[in-house]
């Protein structure tokens, strides 16, 4: 990946960037690049000042200061020139409930300029790959949630973007529609597309970003690949231990030694350790017998956890 | 995919912004006429059932018994044809006031339609102004029509009536745009809407000289007119349809009044919309 990444010239390159409203810092000196044809994440909980960052990007926002470059150009200087060249899915659906699909999606290719010749077959390619032909002719307010972002999905890439901004894709979906979308993401980014998403679920984070920032409190905690911040930062297993609500923090420092790391937490303690199960039995060779166990593989929320001491989902 | 016919590219990222930096307020023009069409229903039947109302009860109705007075005088015409051009004007005006009230709501709040192509190369003063034009091309039709059937009434006396079109669209500008500014920066909608159409527009379309000549009122509710665009548009629409005598002057102020009042509006939403949007 290293490699493959000094080859790409970057498309996206952020230095020192901060966003302050008032005397808040909401994006608080993040920098990062991204090269062509990378899927990028911002990782962190909501309030990190991941949208901010979108927002800035897709040259809707002005920053405070620090130096921000898309495709070489500056997108509060060039603000037209950087979002023609940029797909954008918005955390919010905004499709226009008043025109039907299709007609959704041809009234946004316009605004780039786009000829009526173009835009019938280009909408129709979308509205296959948005899994939505059979809805061409429907009223908006008539499909599902999942449809919906399909929909706006298909819409950003009217212009055949090669870099898609996606704000929280699948926030609201039920397990079936987020697994309908991250397959035509990750069709998206074998055609090249460079994605960059935001999201606040790790499972998300994990199956769809080769590289990833985790961001609390509008800074960068950490950096790599989930693969390389799981190694870097926890155990290989983590074992999850309930006594009851009352009895976890009691019981915690009777686990000393047990394991890497201990991490109590309201409901559960995690045992941080690289074979699970052998924790457990020493736990139980101590006389604890808590009510449940589980023994599973370290996810980026542990990674989290340890950067921040905080859950990613309060 | 489609494979059966030659597949077309989409151009450039610099032909987009190219075309959108020069275009984009007729791209969202285009947006808003083509939305306009899932209530278009309303807007024929309005469109067409409004003036055949009013000149029906005016005409048939209240004129009866006003030209019968021997004191009545206006403008030396019968009532139908002094008051048709002011229910054309108002008519556009109070259209207007709607299209810039709470279409402008759902753009930033409800429904955030403005937010879509707010990501795309258009910039939001082009936004206000599509939305703008859009209105116009709907005022348009709308006076048309309402002209044609002042036609079909005989409400009409000179040869240049037909300007009482384009005068009840600057009319609805005038007071549709800064209406438009106002709504860009509402956050929350409390009644405001409602309440301008009860304390605002009813008061201008019964004290704007709309049904009776504005001299017959008492002097100190006069200026009521004097600050309407409906009165400035009324009486230019009077000029157009039944060649009303009025000092060159007059009608100067009328036009200068109508055209300051837009130009302020749609610079002022202009300005509005771009500072919501980069909040």
């Amino acid at each position: 990946m290293a490699g493959a990444r000094t080859v790409r010239p970057p498309v996206i390159s952020a230095r020192n960037l901060v966003k302050t409203y008032g005397d808040v810092n909401a994006v608080d000196g993040i920098s990062f690049e991204v090269p062509a044809g990378e899927s990028f994440g911002l990782l962190g909980p909501n309030g990190a000042g991941k949208s901010t960052t979108m927002r800035m990007i897709g040259g809707v926002t002005q920053r405070t200061s620090g130096e921000l470059s898309i495709m070489g150009l500056d997108p509060e200087k060039q603000g037209p020139e950087v979002r023609a060249h940029l797909g954008v899915v918005p955390q919010q659906d905004n499709l226009d409930e008043e025109l039907r699909v299709r007609d959704n999606l041809i009234v946004y290719g316009r605004y780039f300029g786009l000829s009526h010749s173009y835009l019938a077959q280009r909408a129709d390619e979308l509205l296959d790959f948005a899994q939505l032909a059979e809805k061409a002719k429907a009223r908006v307010d008539s499909l599902s949630g999942g449809m919906k972002r399909r929909l706006t999905i298909a819409r950003s890439l009217i212009n055949d973007p090669r870099i898609l901004l996606l704000d929280e894709p699948t926030t609201g979906l039920d397990p079936q529609a987020r697994h309908v979308l991250w397959d035509r993401l990750f069709r998206l980014k074998e055609q090249g597309v460079t994605l960059v998403l935001t999201t606040h679920y790790m499972d998300e984070a994990e199956q769809l970003c080769d590289r990833l920032i985790v961001v609390d409190k509008g800074k960068i905690m950490a950096e790599g690949s989930p693969s390389a911040l799981i190694r870097e930062h926890s155990s290989r297993e983590v074992l999850e231990v309930r006594f009851g609500t009352d009895r976890n923090a009691a019981v915690a420092p009777q686990l000393d030694g047990v394991g890497e790391r201990i991490e109590v937490l309201p409901d559960r303690v995690l045992v941080y350790t690289d074979n699970g199960e052998a924790s457990l039995e020493q736990i139980r060779a101590r006389q604890l017998h808590p009510i449940t166990s589980l023994v599973r593989r370290a996810s980026l929320e542990d990674v989290f956890l340890r950067l921040t001491g905080r859950s990613l989902i309060d | 995919m489609t494979e059966t016919q030659p597949r077309l590219q989409a151009h450039s990222p610099e032909a987009s912004a190219a075309k959108a930096r020069r275009w984009g307020s007729f791209y969202f023009m285009e947006h808003m006429l083509r939305s306009m069409r899932a209530y278009a229903v309303t807007i024929v039947v309005t469109s067409v059932g409004n003036p055949l109302l009013y000149l029906f009860s005016m005409g048939v109705g209240l004129a009866s018994i006003v030209d019968r007075s021997p004191s009545a005088h206006f403008a030396g015409v019968g009532y139908l044809a002094y008051a048709a051009p002011a229910l054309l004007v108002s008519s556009a005006v109070m259209t207007c006031a709607n299209e810039m009230m709470f279409p402008v709501m759902d753009g930033f709040k409800w429904r955030r339609v403005y937010y879509g192509p707010h990501v795309t190369p258009l910039v939001p003063g082009q936004l206000a102004a599509g939305h703008v034009m859009a209105v116009g091309v709907r005022l348009l039709v709308q006076c048309l029509v309402f002209f044609l059937i002042m036609l079909a009434f005989g409400a009409v006396r000179s040869p240049a009536s037909w300007l009482v079109v384009p005068i009840g669209v600057l009319a609805g500008m005038a007071f549709g745009t800064p209406l438009m500014a106002y709504a860009a920066r509402i956050e929350k909608e409390n009644f405001q809407f409602s309440m301008i159409q009860r304390f605002i527009v009813m008061p201008l379309f019964l004290f704007s000289g709309t049904f009776y000549p504005l001299e017959t009122m008492p002097p100190a509710m006069q200026w009521i007119g004097w600050i309407s665009p409906l009165w400035h548009g009324n009486q230019l629409g009077r000029l157009a349809t039944i060649g009303l005598m009025e000092p060159v002057w007059l009608v100067a102020v009328h036009v200068l009044y109508l055209v300051a009042l837009g130009l302020f509006g749609i610079g002022w939403a202009r300005r509005n919309y771009a500072r919501r949007m980069a909040a």
